[in-house]
Order: C-alpha cells, then structure tokens, then sequence
C-alpha cells in the first residue's frame, strides 16, 4: 500500500460555474442602467430618411418628439393619409401648440430655452404636413427643430 | 456536541433568474441616441422693412410636387447640388474675401457673407427629397469650414467641434470656441426657407 496514490486518468474536472450568477448579474446592472424605455407606442409607419451631416441629439429630456406619417397596418382605419402622432395618440396640427405648452410646462423652468422639438417624419410624407408644424411651432416660439434621420449617404435610396 | 450546519441555501437557479432578467433588459435596450439636421425656424414676427438684397447674392433652390431640382433657373441632379453652392458660396465676387478659393465671378455672389441659400418646396415634395436637399446644403457649408479649418487650424472643423464637446479634451477650451465662432463667422449659415 503506497501512500502516494495514483491519480485516477481520464475525465475532464468539471468547470468551476461558481462565479457564472456574479458575471451574468454585472451584465445584468450594465443593462438596467443602460436602458431607455421606448415612451410612445407608435401608430404611424416611421421609416426614417437619411442623411450624413447630421448631429447628436443626446440629452433626450430636453427633447420633444412629434412623430408623423402613415397610420400603421393596425390603425388603417384612420385613413391612408400622413397624420400627426403626439405621445400616444392621433393628433391635429391645432393640437401642436397645446402639446408643446404642456411639455414645458413638466420641464424645469430654467431648461426651457434649451429644449428641441425633434421631428420623426416618415420619409414618405409630404412636407405640406411638415410646414403646417413649422408654422405651428413658430406660432409657440419653439424654434429649435431637429429633422431626426439615420445616418447614411443620401445618394441611391429609394 | 454536535455543531448544527445551517442548511445551505441552494443558489443553483439564481444564474437562470439573472439571465432571464439580462434577456428582458437585453432586448429593451436603445442604447443609440438619435441623429439629426439642426434648424432653428425664422421667429413669427412680421419685418415690415424689406431688406433689399441684390438678386446675385441669392442661390434659389426649387423643389416641386415631382421632386425635381430648380437651381437658380436650371434643373438640376441632386449630386451636383453640393459642388454649385460651394462654388456660389465660396466665389468672393467683390474680392473682400481674401480666403475665398472661388472664381471670382462678379455675376456670382459677393462674399459669403451676403451670400443667401433660398430654398423653397411644394406641398407634395416628399420628405425624403426636402431632407436630401438640406443635407447637401448643409454638406456645402461644412466642406467651406472645413477646409477653412484646415488651413487656418490644421484640423478639421468636425474635428474642432467634437473637441469642444469632449469633456475629457485637454486643450483650451476658451481659444478652441473663439476659433470656432471666428470660422463659423467666414461662413454663416445662412439658409432661408420660403413659406
């Protein structure tokens, strides 16, 4: 009887998964904090046009989003004409100015001037629908627009 | 005696808790922030004193219903728009422009400073068309800075401004904004939309 016994061969020990939950919960805080909500349900198409000199729009609570285009496959009894969405809902351009009046007013006071208002318009509608906004977001004095698109060339899209 | 071992606590499920977890954030998650063109609309009230600005200095853009290009009078593809407003911009007609690498042609605008973009659309031009539009308006503009940038700065207006919004840059940031205002002063912006 030796006292060194000899190793048993073969069979790979197994992998030590001790520490997996740790790793998978680092991913998990990574994500959490990292994650935006989407803040409208969108019932227009909303198929982005490109450009390339285009410029971040970061700090997303001094945005506001007026969404326009085509009702969806879902909402195709709203007609198939472009419409205006404010957050969740169908809206007329008169409702523009109450919308903005109300998102200022939910924003600090000293934020006001800083705000944007982004416009997500589909690239198939026509700008009549997007003067009409221009007109309206003149009338509230919310002159900083931003024309949301993806960032690609312009050239050869159809 | 016997010391009691409190039973241990069996953590085996807690890795499938998490992952499910990370899966919902996972596929929620919007982590690009959006991009776009920058405008500021002209405010509401009404001049009632006309500017008169001469007709050269003006650079008219015309889209109509069919999405066709109008450049001062001439139809135009939407690829050579880039390189007719730089070469109107940049032209220095009256010769006070000394950065100015244009022709110099005095049927041209002046300099860039009285130079004016007058775009304009129809109703039914699509979106896509207007958007493809600005940007190579706003493409003209930030090739002129650049390249005044460049020869003035050695680096790129893009480069300068994306160095002014850094906030780990170590230069100085009071000389970089002076440099910028001066180089957006040689070329304003100036981009009129007529309603």
């Amino acid at each position: 009887m030796s006292k060194f016994k000899k190793k048993k061969d073969g069979g790979v020990p197994a992998v030590n998964t001790a520490a997996l939950p740790d790793i998978v919960f680092m991913l998990l805080f990574f994500f959490m904090v990292a994650t935006v909500m989407r803040q409208n349900t969108l019932m227009i198409e909303n198929n982005l046009p490109f450009a390339d000199q285009v410029e971040k729009l970061d700090k997303k609570d001094l945005v506001m989003y007026i969404y326009a285009g085509k009702p969806s496959e879902n909402y195709k009894q709203y007609g198939t004409e472009a419409k205006i969405q404010l957050n969740d809902k169908f809206a007329d351009v008169k409702e523009i100015a109450a919308f903005i009046a109300a998102e200022r007013a939910s924003k600090r006071e000293e934020l006001i001037p800083f705000l944007t208002t982004a416009l997500k318009v589909d690239k198939g509608a026509n700008m009549g629908l997007i003067s009409d906004i221009k007109q309206e977001l003149r009338k509230v004095n919310a002159l900083k627009i931003n024309y949301t698109t993806k960032k690609g060339s312009v050239f050869g899209r159809d | 005696m016997a010391k009691r071992a409190s039973p241990e606590v069996n953590a085996g499920s807690m890795a499938d808790i998490a992952f499910l977890l990370l899966i919902f954030f996972l596929v929620t998650t919007t982590i690009e922030t959006d991009s776009g063109i920058n405008r500021k609309l002209p405010p509401m009230e009404e001049s009632d004193v006309d500017v008169v600005i001469k007709q050269k200095n003006i650079f008219t853009v015309l889209l109509n219903g069919k999405d066709q290009l109008l450049v001062e009078d001439e139809l135009m593809e939407l690829k050579d728009l880039r390189q007719a407003a730089k070469e109107f911009l940049d032209n220095g007609g009256d010769r006070t422009c000394d950065y100015c690498s244009g022709k110099k042609d005095p049927a041209s605008s002046d300099n860039p400073d009285k130079a004016i973009i007058s775009l304009k659309n129809e109703r039914e031009t699509t979106y896509k068309t207007y958007i493809a539009v600005q940007n190579e308006l706003v493409a003209a503009y930030n090739e002129l800075r650049d390249s005044r940038a460049q020869s003035l700065y050695g680096k790129s207006f893009k480069e300068m401004e994306a160095n002014y919004n850094d906030v780990n840059w170590p230069g100085n940031k009071e000389k970089l904004k002076e440099q910028i205002e001066q180089i957006k002063l040689d070329y304003p912006q100036k981009l009129s939309e007529v309603q």
